[in-house]
């Protein structure tokens, strides 16, 4: 496939079947190859069209400041784009992250200011809408309620999705800003009515839910419930043992989330077994493991793995 | 019936510390009410009169009890009800 720049390549991911983690030739888990965008992440897709965008509504400028709080995927995203497109790039990213996403960033040429671990992505949030009203010449692209977020999924994964796969029954993936979830699930609910919609949503351990009120939560505004057919917490433990399956039994090296959105996946799996009924459970693998390898989880027990990822932002 | 419940970080005070106690009931209604029979207070802090508090997430076995029945959702014998609030999730 030849493209014209990067930045044309981003999506037309692959979408490969799962022989060995599939429980019967009638219900079979499809993995959605997400780490095959240009940076490494499903973030690409919502980086690339929110700044599109803001281009379109005249935001931007050559030289422009652009902020965002990021656990690290949409910031590297964001900046590849960015550099490409002249514009700087201040990422706000909680200090419990992996090493690997900070030496990313400040290899794209973007600046990083750290927000406090205690709170996690809600503790970046704060701070990066706080340096939004001290820089009124700061874009913040603000994923979690940017409506281009969803738009971009509803207009390039969910599409692709369903052309690639058109027996999609269940359709999984992580709830961060939700913006996957919304879009490709706005578009195959659309056009296949009876599609189940799956969030996998990472718990994380103690210090990340260490609000001072539980006034202090945060819901992304992109979200709506009505989108979902369910929501599935998982911890870290279940996030690791089936981050190593996936390696193991079928060879893909992806990031704890995912191992987590296919813990979700197998479930709903499982579930259509004991109905009796056929099902093709698409999946979204949100970035290969390349950037954990630092956190442990691939070493080890998988307890070890699991206490390794304590206080981490994993997901 | 009896099922764990699993108490955030920002509500044990009310539980003197303890992660998981114990309560019983047939729904998550029954549950949250025998929990703050126990550990007065903190039934407000779950519920308000619209039921559960928009900022406050309640699982049970792992599944979000929004996409169940809410807090008529059934609990078993053996059951774990998780508690967290509501904060930005993965992979962002």
């Amino acid at each position: 496939m030849r493209y014209n720049s990067l930045i044309d390549s981003v999506g037309h991911t692959p979408l490969v079947g799962l022989p060995v983690l599939s429980p019967r030739p009638e219900v079979r888990l499809w993995a959605k190859m997400e780490d095959h965008n240009p940076t490494g992440s499903v973030k690409d897709r919502a980086a690339l069209a929110m700044i599109t965008q803001a281009e379109k509504d005249g935001l931007l400028q050559p030289g422009s400041v652009l902020l965002e709080p990021t656990s690290g995927n949409t910031g590297i995203s964001l900046a590849m784009v960015a550099k490409q497109r002249g514009y700087r790039l201040i990422c706000v990213m909680p200090e419990n992250t992996s090493a690997e996403r900070r030496q990313l960033l400040s290899m794209y040429g973007a600046e990083v200011i750290s927000s406090p671990a205690a709170g996690g992505s809600n503790e970046a949030v704060r701070v990066a809408k706080g340096l939004a009203q001290e820089h009124p010449d700061w874009v913040m692209l603000y994923q979690y309620g940017n409506q281009a977020n969803a738009q971009a999924h509803y207009e390039t994964t969910g599409p692709e999705l369903l052309a690639d796969l058109p027996s999609i029954t269940h359709f999984v993936a992580g709830l961060g800003t939700t913006g996957t979830l919304m879009g490709t699930g706005r578009y195959l609910r659309e056009h296949k009515p009876e599609v189940q919609i799956i969030a996998a949503e990472p718990r994380y351990g103690e210090l990340v839910y260490g609000l001072r009120n539980l006034d202090e939560g945060f819901v992304p505004e992109l979200y709506d419930p009505t989108v979902l057919t369910t929501r599935f917490s998982v911890g870290a433990h279940d996030a690791v043992r089936r981050t190593r399956e996936l390696l193991e039994q079928e060879g893909i090296f992806a990031g704890p989330s995912t191992g987590g959105i296919l813990h979700a996946a197998l479930a709903m799996a499982r579930k259509a077994v004991q109905r009796g009924e056929q099902a093709d459970i698409a999946f979204i693998v949100c970035d290969g493991g390349w950037k954990y390898l630092s956190t442990g989880l691939y070493e080890g027990t998988l307890e070890e793995a699991e206490a390794a990822l304590e206080g981490q932002l994993w997901a | 019936m009896s099922v764990d419940v699993r108490i955030p970080t920002i509500l044990r005070p009310f539980t003197s510390g303890e992660k998981v106690v114990t309560a019983q009931g047939a729904t998550l209604d029954a549950v949250i009410k025998d929990l703050d029979a126990n550990y007065p207070g903190i039934g407000e802090r779950l519920v308000d009169d619209s039921g559960l508090r928009r900022f406050v997430n309640v699982y049970v076995n792992d599944e979000d009890v929004r996409f169940l029945e809410s807090l008529a959702t059934p609990v078993q014998d053996g059951d774990t009800v998780t508690i967290l609030p509501a904060v930005a999730g993965g992979c962002h």
